[in-house]
Formats: C-alpha cells, structure tokens, sequence
C-alpha cells in the first residue's frame, strides 16, 4: 500500500525541456535568477518568498517599535507622584510618539504582518506541494495579491509623512475622526491589503477543491491543509466587512457624512460592531494556519498519525463559522445591552472547547510515538506550551463579571500576545525551521538553533507572563505612563523584551547562516510523510514534481509509507531518491539496504485505549 | 492603598470579592489543566523519545471515549463558569433604586463630578463608605472609560448616550481611578483618586462644596491647578505641552487669533472661562469648555497661582 509515483510521459519539466537534471540542482531558484524573473514570477514557491522577505521586514520594523515602547515603559516617568510632577519628556519620548509607536506597531503586526503571515508565506510555498499540484488554480491572481499587498504597505509608509497616526490599531470613533490626516492613508492601507488576503483565500478554496493529486481525499489531506482550508473561508467572508468599515471611515473623514461620529449623528457603536465583526474572525485567521504547522510538526517528529485526525480537522472548520458570532465579547462594557453581552459570552465558551480539542489532540499524538527533538518540534512544543496559557487566560476573559475588571488592561494585552505571538510566531518560526531545507535545498545549524530557542522562550515568557500580574492589578493599555507602583513589573518585562530580542534575531541569525554555509539538504531530512518531502527535491524543481503524484494513504501513515524509509537515508546528492522517478513503484520494504523498516512493518497493529 | 495579593488589586466594594472568586477558579482549573498538559508533554517527550532514525511505532488506534470526555469534561466546566460570571455581572448591571447618583464627564483628559447638592470637583472625587453610588456618565468628546480597580468596575463613556456604572465601598481608603479607553495625547494622565470616608466626614465635604482645603489662594490654585487637570496640558517648567507653559507667563506679550495681548488677570480669565475666544498662536484649540462652573473664588486662586509661576 506505498505511496507511488506514476511515471507520467507528459509530465514537463521546466520550459518543456527534457534535459534538465531531477535532482534538484536544477531548481524554482536558479531557473532564472534575472531580477525581471522575481518580479513577474507566477510561482507559488518565489512569490511565497518574495512575501517572507517583505513580511521579514514589517515584522523587524514592528518589532523595533514594540523595543521602544518597551524601553519607554523601562521607568515612571513620575519624578513625585504625590506632588503631581511628571517628566514630559519620557524616558526616551513624549507621550504624543509614544501613542504614534504603538498604534503603528499594533497596525502593521496585525494588517500587514499577522494577517498575512503564515498563509502568505507557507501557505504560497507549501499548499501546492502538500495537494501535489504544480501551482495554485490562478497563479496570476496570487502574484497580483502580493503587488495589493505591497500598494498597501507603501500607504502605510506613506502615512508616516502625512503625520503621526495615533489611533491606535482598533481606529475607535470618534476619536479617529478628528485626529490627523494619516488616519485615511492607513485606512485606505488596509482596504487595499484586503484584497490581497481576499486573493489568496479564493485561490486556496479553488486550489484545495480542484487540484488535489490522484487519490488524495479530503481525508487524506495534511491537516496544514485543512487548515488553509478554514482560514480562506474566513478571509473571503469577513475581509469585506473590513474593507467596507474602512470606506465608510474613509467617506465620513473625507465628506463629513454623519457613519459614526456622534456630532455628525452618527454612532461609536456601530463602527465597534463592524470593526470587530472583521476583527475577531481576524484572530482566526491569524491563529488558524498556526493550527495547521503545529498539526504537521506534530505527526512528523512524533512519527504518528496525528490522534484524531477528523477532530482536528473539523475543529478548524467549525472555530473558523463560529469565530463569526463573538465578535461582542470585545464590547462587554462599550455601552452594548447587557443581553448581547451575554449572548456574545456563552457562544465565545463554545469556541474555546474545539481550540481544547486540538490541543489535546496534539499532546496525545506523541503517545507510543517516536518523538525527535529537532528544532521544529521544539517549537511545537513551545507553542503548545504558550498557546495554552493563551487559551485559558481566553477562558478568563470570556467571563463576564471578570472581563469587566479585566478589559482594555494589560491582561488583555499578555492574553492576546500569548495567542498571537506565542501562537502564531512561534508557529511560523517552527515552520519555517521544518520548511527552511525544502526552502533553500540548505540545513541551517541545529545547534544555534536550539540555543536561540531557549532565549525566545524564556524572553517571551518574562517579557508577557508579567503583564497577565500588571493586568489583573489594573494596569490599563495604552498608557505612556504609569503610577509608580506598577514600575518593577514593568521592568521585568522591558528585561525579557530584550531577552526576547536577542533570540529572535538568533533565529534570524541562523537562516542566513544555514543560507551561507549550511550543508547541502536532503529530500527528506526529517523523515516526513508528505508529498513536498517524499516527492519533491530540495529545492523543488520549477514546476514542483516531475511527475504527478498518485497518493494511496493519510499523510501521516508511517506504518504505510515505505517510501519515507527508502529516501530518508538516500545520499544527500538526491540520486536514487523516490522524487526522480525511477523507482517509480517503490517496493515493500525493499530498500537499499533498508531492512529495519521491513521487519517493522510485519508488526501488528497495537490497538490501544479501548477498541471500538 | 491595603495589602494586594499576587493576583488583585485591592479589593474595596462589595462586587470585588465575588469577582475575585471567580478569577480564583477560573485560575485553579487552568493550573490544573496547564500543568497536566504540560505534564504529560514531559512525560511523553522522555519516554518515548527517538532511539534510532528507523523508528516505525505503529499506528495508534483512537479511542472513541477518551475523546468524547475532552469534550464533554471543558464544556461543563465553561457552562459552570459561564453562569457564576453571568450572575456576577447582573449584578453589577443592577443598581439599587436608593443609589446616591453623581454625574461624570469626561473630557480630554479629566473626569468631572458634579454631586447631587450642586457642587463639582474635578479628576478626584468622594463618596461615602457603605452607601450604594450610581455614576450617570457622559463624555464630551471621544470615548473613554471610567476604571477603579479596587472596585472591579468599569464602563465606557459615551458622547452620545448616557452609560452608568455603580458600586458600594466597603473600605475607607483612597483608591487609582483610570481611564481605559484610547483618548489622546494625555490619555495616561487622565487618572485620578477616590476617595472613600465614613458618612460624618462625607457631610463635611458637602457643606465646604467639595474643597476641604484652605490656605491662600495661591495654595487654592495649586490644588486646583492639579484637580482641574491643567497639569497634563500647560507645565510649570517652560517645557511645551499641548498648551503654553504657566512659567513666566503672566506679564508677558502673548501673540494670538485675536492680535497681542498682554497677559493679566482679564486675559487669564477670559482664556479660562472661554478657551476659544483667543488661541495663542502655534497651538491647537484644544482646551475644553468645562471651566464656566469654576467659582469667582476658584477663579481668584487659579490666576494667583498662575501669577507665581515667574
């Protein structure tokens, strides 16, 4: 029952040449390196790329403001509290830039770092070669939602000169009506970004629904599909939502019609609504595809099915609907009736059960497994770790009488990056260390790697673990300053922010270094299961396999996938490997001196807990 | 400010400690869950780690009741947790028909009182202990969001409607009252005290109209100086804020909409009572039109106070 590999007499390589070699030395990246190539590329693979090159420099620049904000909340800036004497100046700024800094570091992490992030970068790069297509169904659309994306991010930096936007990342009217014009560049920023998300998310569902490989069902498909999957519903349904808040925002800034500002007639309220009724489906889309890399770096370093399967699968579909129906449980003390309040409440419990179930899910597949602790699954484990305290500290503030205490404090601030930096970054970085040989056909250093992990875990940990306590004693967000009893927990924060820092720009560190000087990677370094692992070359050739793929089992069958132990130990040179077609109906257990996985096959199936 | 835990601020009204209960099991249950989780990702993570590249381990079979009590388990538990908090905060929405009411305003950025008996105080404000108090707010401008920790209470004020919060002290004790909704510049000066006193000392500070303290009124227009909030946009220090600096000011030659002026006692009066009839220049309008109330002695102490700032 292996995995096989159908010799496909049309299948073309590259310009419909023959002749180029299927080893991998013949490769997406060095077809062409002329810059033109870039820039008109219709491959999923440059254009997922060319997105984490972008998305790399958005993060660094939001991330440097978050180091600022950090530094400013380093001390009081109270020279005597009692006497009411304040040092205008700041720490290292003024209270005017500090609200310009986060609400620009809240702006561009959420539209154009977060929203994107995963989806932009593994989802181009990996979705094709997880359905064992050759691209995307619309390879034009997915290169013009890259060049959105990029019409947006020049608004956004065009913004900086119209002056310092200070709405924070949440625009709240009225307040955004009446401070300074840059307020319509970074709306109209992210209507633009919008389409690029819309682009994506309609071209993965055509992708997923069309062009799947022979015999690859929808039960057979890697769970970072699934997830996709879940995410581009989201982003073509909700997206609108935002696209349309902004233009109105646009209209009533431009025009002076009376949308949401009250002396116009109009209602704060209801820009809260359509702000979040995007928004809080954005926090799917943004944790979602961390799902997916974690559900994969799961089954392949445990080397097991992924426990309930199905579960997780559906369970990313069903957060995905219901994500669309709590979007007011972040207006419990807005003003909204206390019914809503509640209504929103009871269905955001319903939400957090399938998030649980994933997460049980994952830590049982590592039961009776074979688990490796590359650095990968460290970050898989790091974002279990996290994500949970992210997800429990959701519990909290689902709680109605609690969340009144809690809301708009730290508390939240601490809740949200547990989530989506503990959840969402970490996962990428895990995923970009799992994908990172398939990449660039290089292995970056495991050593470093694993030391550069320890910093941005026990970063991370100083920096937000301490803002859960700030929080829950009413330390409120968005404040310049703070009253002086708040100031050692600040402090301990700003140290792990530094920490933090210097491990993530480590891990920075440690794929250029693996870029430079990495030794050569082979197919399948880890042993995975998947189709960009056992039937693509590292890197993949231009147009991703050299044959169409024909699958036969789930993606994380180990017990079935033969094929797995036949390229795992082939040279590094490629030849010989499963990829290249020539041995093209890989035969059971028979390796090339591969006898262990034979005698591991004949095994019985263990049936564990209590059979059916 | 009282002992504070690890976890709360202090707790001073009679809705803090059920909201503290709360906290504590929602707190509990995820320590257990964490740490089982976490446990179990150790354990497993040991025992069956990687022994050779050729590992095959066969397929587990899933169990069909291991999974339905991950499901069943948390959702009893988030139901449970979903009514205590609904109760709680019910409660919190109710306020008792004999409430004492004050009205607040905010504006950027202060808060403003006006007690039942017709006086007013700016950014902090009294009550009595043990006495229910209902805040019927509003906001002037943009939102904001009127906090007290210590009390777990907290509501967003609106320009357009009427919101209102209540509570009832339980400690005597001055308590952090913060705003929570992005307003602006000053939005993190837009802080002030309460203050808790037992009912004799509370029908002292209504009889003195909400200012307990003498002096001259130089000393007046200090505390004013800091209660109306004028701190977070005109310093004592010459450095530039969102309005002129107090340093110096008086007696000088003010460039404005209205042409030069010299500064005297009828320029700052008239700038006080009626911010927008002269701007100076190079700053915005954007001083609010909250201080027509300000008595003729409160008006004497400001313009004393400004007067000393050489």
């Amino acid at each position: 029952m292996a995995q096989t590999l159908t010799a496909d007499p049309h299948a073309p390589t590259a310009h419909g040449h023959a002749a180029h070699p299927t080893d991998g030395s013949y490769n997406y990246l060095n077809y062409d390196k002329t810059f033109m190539s870039w820039a008109k590329t219709v491959d999923h693979k440059r254009i997922g790329l060319m997105y984490m090159v972008t998305l790399a420099l958005v993060f660094l620049v939001a991330g440097l403001f978050a180091i600022a904000l950090r530094t400013e909340l380093i001390a009081t800036n109270w020279t005597n509290y009692a006497a009411g004497e304040q040092d205008a100046a700041g720490t290292i700024m003024n209270a005017n830039t500090y609200n310009w800094v986060f609400t620009m570091h809240g702006a561009m992490m959420t539209f154009l770092f977060l929203v994107p992030s995963v989806p932009a970068i593994l989802g181009n790069f990996v979705l094709p070669l997880h359905l064992g297509a050759k691209d995307v169904a619309f390879p034009r659309l997915n290169l013009a939602s890259y060049y959105f994306y990029i019409a947006g991010a020049v608004l956004v930096i065009a913004s900086l000169f119209v002056g310092q936007l200070d709405t924070g990342w949440t625009f709240y009217m009225p307040y955004s009506a009446r401070t300074n014009g840059s307020v319509t560049f970074l709306t109209m920023a992210i209507f633009i970004a919008g389409f690029s998300s819309i682009f994506t998310g309609l071209n993965f569902i055509v992708t997923i629904h069309k062009m799947r490989a022979p015999g690859l069902t929808w039960n057979r498909l890697p769970l970072f599909v699934w997830a996709m999957y879940a995410v581009s519903l989201v982003q073509v349904l909700a997206t609108p939502v935002l696209g349309i808040t902004m233009l109105l925002l646009f209209t009533e800034r431009i025009f002076g019609v009376g949308i949401f500002d009250p002396a116009l007639g109009g209602d704060p309220i209801l820009f809260q609504h359509m702000f979040w009724f995007y928004s809080h489906p954005a926090v799917y889309i943004m944790i979602l595809p961390a799902f997916g890399i974690i559900s994969e770096l799961m089954g392949t370093f445990s080397r097991q099915r992924l426990y309930g399967y199905r579960a997780v699968a559906l369970s990313s579909v069903a957060i995905a609907l219901l994500g669309f129906l709590v979007w007011g449980h972040h207006m419990f003390v807005s003003g909204q009736s206390a019914i809503s309040s509640i209504i929103f409440s009871l269905i955001t419990y319903l939400i957090g059960i399938p998030s649980g179930i994933k997460v049980f899910n994952w830590v049982t597949t590592m039961y009776k497994g074979s688990i490796w602790l590359q650095t990968p699954m460290i970050y898989a484990l790091m974002f279990i770790f996290l994500f949970t305290i992210g997800g429990l500290t959701g519990v909290m503030v689902g709680v109605l009488a609690v969340d009144v205490a809690l809301h708009d404090t730290y508390y939240v601030v601490a809740h949200f990056h547990y989530v989506m930096m503990g959840g969402t970054v970490i996962a990428l970085i895990g995923g970009m260390y799992y994908w990172f040989p398939k990449m660039f056909g290089k292995m970056y250093s495991e050593r470093w790697a694993k030391i550069f992990s320890l910093f941005v875990f026990v970063g991370f940990n100083t920096t937000f673990f301490t803002q859960f306590l700030l929080g829950a004693k009413g330390m409120p967000r968005r404040y310049w300053d703070y009253i002086p009893m708040y100031e050692h927990l600040h402090q301990i924060s700003t140290i792990g922010s530094y920490i933090l820092a210097v491990g993530l720009f480590g891990v920075l560190g440690t794929w250029i270094w693996g870029l430079m000087k990495g030794r050569k990677a082979p197919q399948n370094p880890w042993g995975a299961a998947t189709l960009e692992w056992t039937h693509a070359t590292s890197p993949p050739d231009p147009h991703n396999f050299t044959a169409t793929p024909v699958v036969t089992r789930g993606p994380y069958d180990y017990y079935l996938a033969d094929e797995v132990f036949l390229t795992r130990n082939a040279p590094s040179s490629g030849d010989g490997a499963a990829g290249d077609g020539s041995d093209g109906d890989v035969p059971q257990g028979d390796g090339s001196g591969d006898g262990a996985a034979a005698t591991v096959v004949a095994r019985p199936i263990v049936r564990d807990f209590k059979p059916h | 400010m009282g002992e504070t835990s690890l976890w709360h601020p202090p707790s001073a009204s009679t809705i803090a400690p059920d909201v503290d209960a709360i906290f504590n099991f929602v707190n509990y249950v995820s320590y257990v869950f964490f740490l089982g989780v976490l446990a179990a990702m150790v354990y497993f993570v040991v025992k069956y780690r990687r022994r050779s590249a050729t590992d095959r381990p066969a397929p587990v079979v899933e169990s069909k009741w291991l999974e339905i009590s991950w499901i069943i388990v948390p959702t009893i538990l988030v139901l449970v947790v979903f009514t205590w908090g609904f109760k709680v905060f019910v409660r919190m929405n109710v306020a008792p028909p004999d409430a004492y009411e004050i009205r607040v305003r905010g504006y950027q950025w202060n808060w403003q009182f006006t007690y039942p008996e017709g006086f007013t105080t700016s950014k902090n404000f009294t009550v009595p202990v043990n006495r229910p108090v209902r805040l019927l707010m509003d906001s002037q401008d943009v939102l904001h969001s009127f906090y007290i920790p210590a009390f777990r209470i907290k509501q967003d004020v609106l320009p357009n409607r009427y919101s209102a919060v209540w509570f009832e002290a339980t400690q005597v004790g001055t308590y952090d009252l913060f705003c929570t909704e992005y307003c602006g510049t000053t939005h993190s000066g837009m802080i002030g005290k309460i203050t808790v006193v037992d009912q004799d000392t509370y029908n002292a500070f209504v009889e003195a109209g909400g200012d307990v303290g003498g002096g001259t009124p130089e000393q007046k227009g200090q505390r004013l100086y800091q209660q109306q909030g004028c701190a977070g946009c005109h310093s004592l220090d010459g450095s530039r804020l969102v309005g002129p600096s107090f340093k110096g000011l008086f007696g000088s030659t003010q460039a404005s909409s209205t042409g030069s002026h010299e500064v005297d006692e009828n320029y700052i009066r008239e700038s006080i009572l009626s911010p927008g009839a002269s701007i100076a220049n190079g700053y915005p309008p954007a001083m609010p039109n909250n201080y027509s109330t300000l008595t003729a002695d409160q008006l004497d102490g400001l313009i004393a106070f400004i007067k000393a700032q050489k």
